[in-house]
């Protein structure tokens, strides 16, 4: 298969491509999947303080 | 080759570098931005510099270079890389530690890891470890990128040393990790573009995809001829089972690099520095393009160079890749660019090459630097001041090591350069068994114990160390401590065992070694688990 002998090489090679292929497919149907929710923008706020006070007292 | 061209090309480049640079220190103010650029970097960036870091000059360079020896077989690295280094990575891996990292304020991947198990011992263990372990990986990735710049400027290797060092300690040290994520997009884009040429050219050149397999299929005697005591089979086959070469590139290429890439704490922060899922599940289909470029192509390229010199190159007619480079591995990939490719490539493919040693030395010099000042001097030893202060002089620090220990081991140690030249084999084998089963305990096992990341950290080092010391032949003979103790370069000497790999013994010890002691032991308090594990799903 595409001028490769054996078996081992040429499954190498076409795993290769699926894998690329499942991230794209992946990728594409959760691309607008898992946007940053109310409660983890306070979280990171909440960080953002604390860092600041630490900040401040040194 | 046109030093006109070159020096434009290197300048553009470096103005380019120095711009991002300043974008990024103009952008740095707080601890989170210098650690984990602020948590909202762009899914490109993220996925580029995820890539670009993994991908260095030795891995285009020697991986090239060893499949120009072993062959196609070692597209299962590719595969390996795409599907574990990415998918699993990002979807199984990336999520949940982008969620607790958040949950729990982590900055650096032994934070993540202390902060989890509720251990300042522990964070400092694993900042050590790094610390102590990733040294040997960046000086092999910084004498790799000096000798290549010494060689393409006709100049000496210690000067190319000095100013490659400085150039990356700059923007490293001045940017953050926000400076390092933006130059490794911009170096990664320049990868992905150069290698993709590179194999547009060298398909055209030996007559097609087809015709360029078939012609290396049909140098399968040749192949044997020479290599075939050791197992090869041809560079199109896969070498025979239980043969020396069969356990070099299964053990070691395959599943030391395949599996070891999940644990790169200079890689797994990166989960840690986007804004949401959305950029991590947008970084996958990113991510595994450009790996299948960049790790796919050196592969395809380095075996095929056997065609070329073997029936295409009038210089080096009826010679294989490896006695056209009179036996040096590291020369068959410049050896093959500088016969095969046209002037102009040359160019640009030494700035390929610059930018794949830069952007993971920026990072490896990053994760050395926060382990030492926020890991290390900061929380396990409880000292307080200024965090990016401290973290600069501890990046500062690890730079003086890294470049120290690329100029001098090989000056004054004997083995000094067959030490350094595994470093990237060890520190891989080390991460994988140390860091893996405690990481996977820390994402999947809320009941897992302090003991169990102790057990894994403890078990996974000390297995790794004796089997690179006493056992692989690869590492224990420049080593020299077996020679020196027992008399012989490996206790296993005469057999197949100095040949496996430290990571498919160290792996599965320290698994197990983690779920036994993951059990016993105190268990953390409830409110901390539900505390780390909140939103995840």
């Amino acid at each position: 298969m595409l001028g490769l002998e054996g078996v081992a090489v040429p499954l190498g090679m076409v795993l290769t491509v699926l894998s690329t292929v499942l991230c794209i497919i992946y990728g594409l149907l959760n691309w607008n999947r898992g946007y940053i929710t109310e409660e983890e923008l306070e979280q990171e706020q909440l960080w953002k303080e604390e860092e600041s006070k630490v900040k401040e007292n040194l | 080759m046109s030093m006109p061209l070159l020096t434009s090309v290197v300048l553009v480049y470096l103005f380019i570098i120095g711009f991002l640079t300043l974008k990024a220190y103009r952008n740095t103010s707080s601890a989170a931005d210098y650690m984990v650029a602020g948590r909202k970097i762009h899914p490109f960036v993220m996925a580029m510099s995820y890539g670009a870091t993994f991908i260095s000059t030795s891995a285009i360079i020697g991986f090239g270079g060893a499949a120009a020896v072993f062959g196609m077989s070692l597209l299962w690295l590719t595969f390996l890389t795409i599907f574990i280094g990415i998918f699993i990575a990002f979807v199984f891996f990336g999520r949940r530690t982008r969620i607790m990292g958040l949950n729990i304020n982590a900055h650096t991947f032994p934070e993540f890891l202390g902060l989890r198990f509720n251990s300042r011992g522990l964070q400092g263990l694993i900042g050590g470890l790094i610390f102590l372990a990733m040294p040997l990986y960046a000086s092999v990735v910084l004498m790799g990128g000096a000798k290549f710049v010494a060689q393409i400027l006709s100049t000496d290797y210690n000067a190319a040393l000095f100013f490659l060092t400085i150039i990356i300690a700059i923007y490293v040290i001045m940017g953050g990790l926000k400076g390092v994520m933006y130059t490794d997009a911009f170096q990664g884009s320049i990868m992905f573009c150069g290698m993709v040429v590179l194999l547009v050219i060298t398909y055209q050149k030996l007559g097609g995809v087809i015709p360029a397999h078939e012609q290396l299929s049909a140098m399968k005697e040749i192949a044997i001829q020479i290599f075939g005591a050791k197992g090869h089979t041809g560079w199109t086959t896969f070498p025979a089972f239980g043969s020396p070469y069969w356990l070099v590139v299964v053990t070691t290429i395959i599943l030391g690099v395949g599996i070891g890439v999940l644990a790169q704490p200079q890689l797994i922060v990166r989960f840690m520095t986007v804004k949401s899922n959305r950029e991590l599940n947008r970084a996958v289909l990113i991510g595994s393009i450009f790996v299948l470029v960049a790790v796919g192509v050196a592969f395809i390229i380095g075996a095929l160079s056997n065609v070329f010199f073997y029936s295409y190159d009038p210089e080096t007619s009826g010679k294989i890749a490896l006695v056209a480079a009179q036996k040096n591995v590291a020369q068959i990939i410049p050896l093959y660019i500088s016969h095969a490719m046209p002037q102009w490539f040359t160019a640009i493919f030494m700035v390929t090459l610059l930018s794949a040693a830069m952007s993971t030395l920026s990072s490896q010099f990053h994760a050395m630097g926060t382990s030492l000042g926020r890991d290390i001097y900061e929380k396990a030893l409880g000292r307080q001041g200024n965090s990016v202060l401290i973290t600069k002089i501890g990046i500062l620090f690890a730079i003086l090591v890294s470049y120290f220990l690329a100029w001098g081991l090989p000056a004054f140690f004997e083995g000094g350069t067959a030490i350094i030249a595994r470093g990237t084999a060890i520190f891989f084998g080390i991460c994988a068994a140390a860091f893996l089963p405690m990481y996977f305990g820390a994402i999947y096992l809320p009941r897992m114990s302090k003991a169990g990341a102790y057990a894994s950290f403890i078990t996974g080092t000390s297995v790794s160390m004796f089997w690179i010391f006493f056992i692989h032949e690869k590492e224990s003979k420049p080593l020299l401590l077996c020679k020196s103790l027992f008399g012989v370069d490996s206790l296993a000497a005469g057999t197949l065992w100095t040949l496996v790999d430290p990571l498919v013994i160290a792996l599965p010890i320290s698994i197990a070694a983690t779920l036994w002691f993951g059990r016993r032991g105190s268990q953390l308090p409830r409110e901390h688990i539900e505390r780390c594990f909140h939103n995840i799903r």
